[in-house]
């Protein structure tokens, strides 16, 4: 027991740093892809509520084929296919051999893509939960557009939206876990390195689970803080 | 896009779609029994075990399937105790321990899912049951479950597509399933795009076709919601006619 509390502490020997700045390593590749997922979110849902044919058409396809493909397919996709891209450019400025996005932003850009598609339908649910009246309230005050969308329009579908937000980026959290394929020193990457040099997986797939458990539930107090804030003055 | 690599590449993960299908529907089905026993555990509040059902869900559904999947895989052989046991026949084959993994993670979501079912059955209908002399397993069996089912099945089809992708993480420990060989492929070709088009078809079907399996059981399991028998459309005639 004092061997494994030694083994994480911050001594000269310990993996305590090494595990903690993979979990802000962790931390940062979901937070990142979540912002990405949440930008492509808003123009998918804007899309499905407003947009002509072809453009809901779009969006249909892109929610429902990114929720039935595997995030590992998509992890893969970005990888190997950004050095699709890359390798030949990289070749012809004398660098060799394969060339792909650093993983953290093909991580990134997969959760980003993969989550943009749920944060679309969270979002398109939430702007329809927002009771028309209030809208048509803001126009007869003679609200202009973008003031409408700025000061009423946003703060109810984020009041709406929040608790699926929530759920959304539990998901990314834990999906975040398949980049350690491309080598990314997050959480999951860490402890295969310390497994394999101290071998003992267990303890370190351990405490791995225990950083995620404490990132999910740190996350989730904020969330509820957040939701908390966004829903006052609700009858 | 090189069609013809297209061809040969899906030819070549048709083997996985019998792994993927397998992992997915044992896991799903033991999961699922798993799943309504924690249900049942924590809806009728019995105390020792509800506590533990309470933190066993928490802690699946608050940490990544990979992890899980690891500790069992990967984690376990640290002990020389399991190794030297019988289950470590079935715990050094990545099969069972991914099976194992997704059957324990399935289970966490599949209680939150039925409890909220089993919560959600009127009272009435059970004071129903009770009046008509049903008690215990016969009112479970014959009034609360089938209810409850009604009410988990949209949240629960939700769960079986997430399961179809979540046996991809079983390529992760060796297995060759759909992603697995996809893997493989990519690894020996670097042609990643024609790959994920044609691994993408596989898993957009399948997941296509259980959503259409759930609706079928939905029609099923609420016929009060289906196109009305025509004895009913003979009633609305009838009124037309009688001022």
């Amino acid at each position: 027991m004092l061997d494994t509390l030694a083994m994480f502490g911050f001594g000269p020997e310990g993996w305590g740093p090494a595990m903690l700045r993979a979990a802000a390593n962790t931390v940062a590749v979901a937070a990142a892809g979540f912002a990405l997922g949440g930008g492509l979110g808003i123009l998918v849902a804007w899309a499905k509520i407003a947009g002509n044919a072809p453009l809901r058409w779009l969006a249909a396809a892109y929610t429902t084929v990114l929720r039935g493909i595997p995030d590992l397919l998509v992890i893969y996709l970005f990888y190997f296919g950004s050095g699709l891209l890359l390798t030949p450019i990289a070749n012809m400025f004398g660098v060799e051999g394969f060339v792909s996005f650093p993983g953290f932003v093909a991580g990134m850009g997969a959760i980003g893509v993969v989550s943009g598609a749920y944060h679309a339908e969270v979002i398109r649910g939430a702007f329809y939960s927002v009771k028309a009246g209030e809208l048509e309230a803001a126009t007869a005050m003679g609200m202009p557009r973008l003031l409408k969308f700025r000061r009423i329009t946003l703060p109810l579908v984020t009041r709406h939206a929040l608790p699926g937000l929530g759920n959304v980026w539990q998901m990314v959290l834990k999906e975040s876990a398949l980049i350690s394929v491309t080598g990314l020193v997050e959480i999951m990457r860490q402890a295969q390195i310390g497994s394999s040099f101290t071998r003992q997986p267990f303890t370190f797939y351990f405490a791995a689970g225990v950083l995620f458990l404490a990132i999910t539930i740190l996350s989730g107090l904020i969330f509820n803080r957040l939701e908390h804030r966004y829903s006052r003055g609700r009858a | 896009m090189d069609f013809e690599f297209l061809g040969q590449t899906f030819l070549k993960l048709l083997p996985g779609i019998p792994v993927t299908l397998e992992l997915a529907t044992v896991s799903l089905l033991l999961g699922a029994c798993l799943a309504l026993v924690f249900a049942v555990i924590r809806v009728r509040r019995i105390r020792p075990l509800n506590w533990l059902v309470i933190g066993y869900v928490y802690v699946f559904r608050g940490t990544p399937l990979l992890v899980q999947l690891f500790i069992i895989y990967y984690g376990l052989a640290q002990f020389p105790e399991i190794r030297n046991s019988f289950a470590w026949t079935y715990l050094r084959e990545p099969y069972w321990c991914a099976l194992l993994a997704l059957v324990l993670n399935t289970a966490a979501y599949g209680s939150e899912i039925l409890r909220g079912a089993l919560l959600s059955v009127p009272r009435g209908q059970i004071m129903a049951a009770q009046a008509c002399g049903m008690s215990g397993l016969l009112l479970f069996r014959r009034i609360s479950f089938p209810i409850a089912l009604r009410q988990a099945l949209p949240a629960y089809g939700n769960e079986f597509i997430l399961m179809i992708k979540a046996t991809s993480l079983a390529s992760l420990v060796t297995l060759a399933d759909v992603t697995g060989i996809a893997a493989r492929i990519i690894a020996e070709t670097y042609r990643p795009v024609e790959v994920f088009v044609a691994a993408g078809t596989i898993y957009l079907t399948i997941c296509y076709g259980l959503i259409l399996l759930v609706r079928l059981a939905e029609t099923r399991l609420n016929p009060d919601q289906r196109d009305p028998a025509p004895v009913a459309r003979v009633g609305a005639a009838r009124k037309e006619v009688t001022p």
